[in-house]
């Protein structure tokens, strides 16, 4: 095989807030590992902040080869401006082929800014990367709207960008014999002061990453008809100590709060048994459940994309198996 | 404040069905969020939008809501834009348009592609502070005092104006409109229809090839397990299923699930 492009560098930022429920930078270095195989590149973790050690360490323990490493009290909190400068001076300094984000909050805010000041594309959410024959990297992105897949490339800009959403792959188990090399690198001084200032930062007490670790989870669409009818999953998922998940059209009906959301714009699962009820399978969101080992989907139309991802398709109405599962289940667990 | 709308690039219309008016969600919660400034601190606001002329609805509409004037960036050359050749022609249009802006409210994503990546480029563009998912906007002195919630943390930040911020769905809930309001909007607007030459763009920028991303191919994908259809009675299934998986179900939910004989 002749590769037109010869990659070199794949960076991965390290996004090390939240670092024991967010897992995203280590699912992004494990992709990587994977691309750089096929090319002979390097994998590269940047990590900004004050003392880092540690995650630098775990880095390195999952996988990466090379990691980039700027630590200075001035950056001890996240702060937008000041990254994207230095995220773009190494670039420039270094010409990475590859830049891989995790999509959170701060990652789906720094990555447009980087991809602009480099003028360079950046594919959002995607669900699948890859390398091609001519050593470009494919970026599989649900496409605008509709119920298909994209495969995205950059042709000419470097870097290639793309966010990518937590869950989406899976980190590689670390191993603490690993070595990688540790590039300590002075922050700047020509740096321009921030000009967006932190008054304060709270961690919430929003529940964080029940649903994505359960190993039930129930998941009510706009088939369950009502808010009432759709309540009665809570009674089930109780009883099998199941978290419940929903679709778009239920949030935007207001039938379950919006962090139950499960798809491309809400949340990833990988439970060992989920439910589906009354949900017809759009691409946004069952790009969100294919980790999930078994699957049990219940459905008034047979032909539903849903039922055809499922191990077990219950062609029937899903009220009424959500409520004689409640009674079957009150009448076997004793 | 600016709108990324829901249109169809590959007929030129509007994808109406997908809210019930014709502002994109997030952006008629940031509309909102300049209407209640406007109250306290008395501005102009002006609503940009980019797309075919169809799209001169949304103006009218976000006029109707309270607005003061509406642009519409219309131009054949505009088709096919990704983020980053959006971003600039939006910024290059505040620029002509609104030179001496204090700040620029945007939605944080649309509901047809949440990339969310325009806003923050417009700010890159401008080089000016920007924010993004932005639930509460408070201004005192020519300072913007916001609080958003982010990964897990509850943030408050100050940001100098003038400055951009992308607004969620979060606060800010729309205001309602009248009938009345909207047939005034259509009577008397004070719409501008500018091209790319208008905003100074008369060459070099041209939608898809300032755009850095190529679509190599679209497909559905198709999963077809090989699966256990189950049909009949609601009941008579339940029972099935839980006779059939009771290992696999019970296993998962850490109870015994099996029919008990008595
Ligand atoms: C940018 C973007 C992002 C998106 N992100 C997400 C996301 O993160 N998560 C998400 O879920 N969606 C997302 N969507 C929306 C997604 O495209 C679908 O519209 C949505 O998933 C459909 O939800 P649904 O299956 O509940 O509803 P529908 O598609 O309306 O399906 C309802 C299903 O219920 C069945 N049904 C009806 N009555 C019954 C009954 N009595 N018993 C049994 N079955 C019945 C029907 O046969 C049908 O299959 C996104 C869309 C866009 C454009």
């Amino acid at each position: 095989m002749t590769m037109n492009e010869q990659l070199t560098e794949i960076w991965v930022f390290g996004d090390y807030r939240n670092y024991f429920q967010n897992r995203v930078t280590l699912q992004l270095l494990s992709r990587g590992v994977e691309l750089a195989q096929k090319t002979g590149a390097t994998v590269c973790a940047v990590v900004f902040g004050h003392e880092v050690d540690e995650w630098v360490g775990e880095y390195i323990a999952h996988g990466a080869d090379r990691v980039l490493v700027i630590d200075h009290p001035e950056l001890k909190q996240y702060k937008m401006e000041t990254y994207v400068n230095l995220m773009v001076q190494l670039i420039e300094d270094l010409n990475p082929d590859i830049i891989l984000i995790g999509a959170t909050n701060f990652g789906r805010e720094f990555a447009p800014r980087i991809a602009k000041r480099m003028q360079t594309g950046l594919s959002a959410d995607c669900v699948g990367l890859d390398i091609n024959e001519d050593g470009i990297m494919v970026q599989t992105a649900p496409s605008f709207g509709g119920n298909v897949l994209a495969e995205i490339i950059t042709p000419e800009c470097r870097p290639q960008m793309a966010t990518i959403r937590p869950g989406t792959f899976q980190e590689i188990p670390h191993n603490y014999e690993r070595t990688g090399e540790v590039v300590k690198l002075e922050l700047p001084d020509n740096l321009p002061e921030e000009r967006v200032k932190l008054v304060q930062s709270e961690r919430s007490t929003q529940r964080f990453q029940r649903i994505e670790e359960a190993k039930v989870v129930v998941c009510g669409g706009r088939g369950m008809g009502s808010k009432k009818k759709f309540r009665k999953l809570a009674e089930l998922a109780a009883l099998m100590n199941a978290e419940i998940g929903a679709t778009r059209p239920v949030i935007y009906a207001n039938w379950i709060e919006s962090e139950a959301l499960i798809g491309q714009a809400g949340k990833n699962i990988k439970p060992k048994v989920l439910f589906s009820f009354g949900i017809s399978g759009a691409i946004q969101h069952t790009a969100a459940i294919k980790n999930a080992e078994f699957i049990i989907a219940v459905n008034k139309n047979p032909k539903a994309p849903m039922m055809a991802m499922a191990d077990i398709a219950i062609v029937a109405d899903a009220n009424q198996v959500c409520t004689a599962m409640i009674k079957e289940l009150k009448r076997r667990i004793r | 404040m600016v709108s990324e709308l829901p249109w169809d690039p590959k007929t030129g219309t509007l994808k109406r069905a997908l809210v019930d008016g014709m502002i994109n969600p997030a952006c008629r919660h940031a509309l909102e969020a300049a209407l209640i400034l406007k109250n306290e601190h008395p501005t102009e606001i002006t609503v940009i939008t980019m797309g075919p002329p169809i799209a001169e609805e949304v103006l009218r509409e976000a006029l109707a809501m309270g607005a003061d004037r509406g642009i519409l960036i219309s131009d054949s050359k505009i088709a096919g834009a990704d983020t980053l050749a959006t971003s600039k022609i939006l910024a290059d249009a505040i620029k002509t348009a609104c030179p001496d802006f204090d700040l620029v409210l945007c939605g944080c994503h649309t509901s047809d592609s949440e990339t969310a990546q325009v806003g923050p480029q417009i700010t890159e563009e401008l080089n000016v502070p920007g924010i993004a998912y932005v639930d509460q906007l408070e201004l005192n002195n020519r300072s913007l005092r916001i609080q958003r919630l982010s990964d897990g943390f509850t943030e408050t930040l100050d940001m100098p104006l003038p400055g951009l911020i992308t607004v969620t769905t979060q606060q800010n809930a729309p205001r309602y409109i009248s009938l009345s309001g909207l047939e005034d909007a259509f009577s008397e607007a004070d719409i501008t229809c500018l091209d790319l030459n208008d905003i100074g763009l008369n060459s070099g920028l041209t939608g898809s090839d300032r755009s850095p991303t190529r679509i190599l191919r679209v497909y559905s994908p198709v999963t077809e397990k090989d699966n256990t259809v189950m049909r009949g009675s609601a009941g008579k299934i339940v029972q099935q299923l839980f006779d059939q998986f009771d290992d696999k179900i019970g296993g998962a939910i850490g109870k015994d699930i099996k029919e008990h004989q008595s």
